[in-house]
């Protein structure tokens, strides 16, 4: 906005002293009513939070000061450990998945055909739906005797899978639903990007008669890179934090097998009602945000480079 | 046509097939399990289009009095989230993006980052002490947790593009700041208000996790009905998916009808809080 008032001349620059003295302050009351809100409901659970983690605190029984030792605990709690391991898995897949599949869909919703405005509203539908209600569906679908994604495999002569049901499968089949729920959004970004890119470099390209997957390769893919980028950290952070799909679906189960650190935090905050424990686990499970979007940027931070210097 | 093209066409609309069907199967399979009777849900191979049409799965879910009591509940969650986030959100927006406080953003995306469940642990403890426990106040209070950031965030973006000249013509003219915010800059943010309501109502319509620990038996709102209905109530699929449909309608049909306020929305940047 500075930029904007600014550049224009004469009229604007003349009162800019006066009003730059007065501007400031008169724009607060704007703001402080919901700076009361975001203190209330964002900032101070935040401090609440790291205070209650530095003490045993038990739903019905005194607290207790304890330093660091909740945080201490989680070193040693396998469960948690293991929870780590299922949210990388089920987060790496849930970004590379929806990121692979929106890039496609981008591509063809990019093009002009008759009801294109129509489809994509129900293409991005999964992705407004109500979570819980498409969880509820999707668990009957996996059902391994009456489900019909398991009659759709016979189709093709795949045996029938165990689904949400087995240890093995139970993270992967999670991942198809998460994908199918949010692949639109990585779409929305990538198309976003491509309405940005111009003309000029395909018709260039048609003319030296490239194919398809080159131009798609050599002209599209690094300039829809940021938006890729951008796409893929939006995705991280949702699939990290995913919480409703896995809960109405397997509740973390069989057993623990697809127990991410947000369902294993519930259990330990809202089941077993450890309070000071749950915070400890709500601190490093958002430190550990903190540091993927931050791995995420420093590897685009080296691609840039590395560009930069295969360029001269 | 040239043969190339009548391949490319063919490639393009088979790709659009596979795109869209996920979406278009997955609803219409919903559909036909929710209008159902349990004999063809059970049978095997499936049925897709059911002989007897089973209105009676719908007329079920409605006619139970509880449903009523949870669709209201939701209806006055989410509204009062929604409309307060407005309130507080839309004059945030107007200032953070005239005071070019863009660090001020950061909060928002703290907000966007951090996990709903770790606002629940203080925030519980909180309505314990206050004793809001088993009314809505809780559910408000937190929802707004969800519809705040977004409001403020499209609302920053929005103000940004709105153009200056007519605020600062009026100033000299000399109206206060509330007057030039009330009649010039509000009047011009309506397309941008009606994104961010939008985006507030979906995401606090479909938000499972903070009322199934916030939520009594008399204060549950749809999602958390229907999650407890998989739990408790019924095994029988026919009117589980009435149900679930019921829930998630009037969120469909908001994306069909606005999609392109939800599409302007969502590529902002604004999206999913909790």
């Amino acid at each position: 906005m500075s930029g904007l008032t600014q550049s224009t001349p004469g009229a604007a620059q003349s009162d800019a002293a006066p009003e730059k003295e007065l501007r400031p302050p008169s724009y607060w009351p704007f703001v402080v009513p919901a700076l009361v809100v975001v203190i209330a409901i964002i900032i101070f659970p935040w401090v609440f939070t790291i205070w209650m983690s530095l003490n045993e605190w038990k739903v019905g029984s005194s607290t207790t000061f304890v330093g660091f030792s909740n945080y201490l605990r989680l070193t040693s709690d396998p469960r948690f450990i293991e929870a780590i391991e299922h949210t990388l898995v089920y987060t790496i897949l849930s970004v590379l998945l929806p990121l692979v599949l929106g890039t496609f869909a981008a591509v063809v919703f990019h093009q002009k055909f008759p009801g294109r405005g129509f489809l994509r509203g129900v293409f991005i539908m999964p992705m407004m739906a109500t979570p819980v209600a498409i969880a509820l569906v999707w668990t009957m679908m996996f059902h391994p005797q009456l489900g019909v994604l398991n009659y759709l495999l016979s189709l093709v002569g795949i045996p029938a899978q165990l689904w949400v049901f087995h240890p093995a499968t139970v993270i992967p089949s999670l991942v198809l639903v998460e994908t199918w729920q949010w692949t639109p959004l990585v779409m929305l970004i990538v198309l976003g990007g491509l309405a940005a890119i111009p003309t000029e470099p395909y018709e260039s390209a048609q003319i030296d008669g490239a194919s398809i997957w080159q131009v798609f390769r050599y002209i599209t893919l690094p300039l829809i890179t940021p938006f890729l980028f951008i796409a893929g950290m939006i995705r991280m952070i949702d699939a990290v934090k995913s919480f409703d799909i896995i809960f109405a679906i397997t509740q973390g189960g069989p057993g623990s097998a697809s127990e991410t650190i947000n369902i294993y935090l519930y259990s330990v905050a809202f089941s077993y009602y450890d309070l000071g424990y749950g915070s400890a686990i709500a601190v490093v499970f958002f430190l550990l945000i903190v540091l993927l979007a931050a791995v995420m940027l420093y590897a685009r931070q080296r691609m840039l480079w590395t560009e930069i210097a295969s360029d001269t | 046509m040239t043969p190339r093209q009548i391949i490319g066409k063919i490639g393009l609309w088979f790709s659009v097939f596979v795109i869209v069907s996920p979406a278009i199967l997955f609803f219409l399979w919903m559909l036909s399990v929710s209008l159902k009777f349990e004999i063809d849900n059970a049978a095997y191979p499936p049925v897709f289009i059911p002989e007897h049409v089973a209105w009676k799965n719908y007329a079920d879910v409605l006619a139970s009095n509880r449903f009523l009591t949870y669709f209201i509940n939701s209806l006055i969650v989410t509204g009062s989230a929604t409309l307060l986030a407005l309130l507080v959100g839309v004059p945030a927006g107007y200032g953070i993006a005239r005071m070019a406080a863009h660090k001020s953003a950061i909060v928002i995306l703290i907000a966007r980052i951090t996990p709903g469940l770790s606002y629940l642990i203080p925030l519980f403890l909180m309505f314990q002490w206050l004793g809001l426990l088993g009314t809505l106040v809780p559910q408000i209070i937190i929802h707004l947790v969800v519809t705040v950031p977004i409001v403020i965030w499209i609302m920053i973006g929005y103000f940004e593009t709105t153009p200056m000249e007519l605020e600062e013509a009026a100033l000299i003219d000399g109206a206060t700041r509330w007057q030039v915010f009330r009649h010039v800059a509000l009047p011009i943010a309506k397309p941008g208000i009606a994104v961010a309501f939008i985006l507030a109502v979906i995401f606090s319509w479909n938000n499972f996790v903070f009322g199934i620990v916030l939520a009594g038996r008399e204060t549950r709102t749809l999602p958390v009905a229907v999650y407890n209905m998989i739990s408790f109530d019924q095994l029988s699929w026919g009117p589980l998916a009435a149900a679930a449909l019921i829930v998630t309608l009037p969120v469909l049909l908001l994306t069909v009808f606005a999609q392109r306020q939800i599409v302007a929305g969502l590529t902002a940047g604004a999206v999913k809080g909790g």
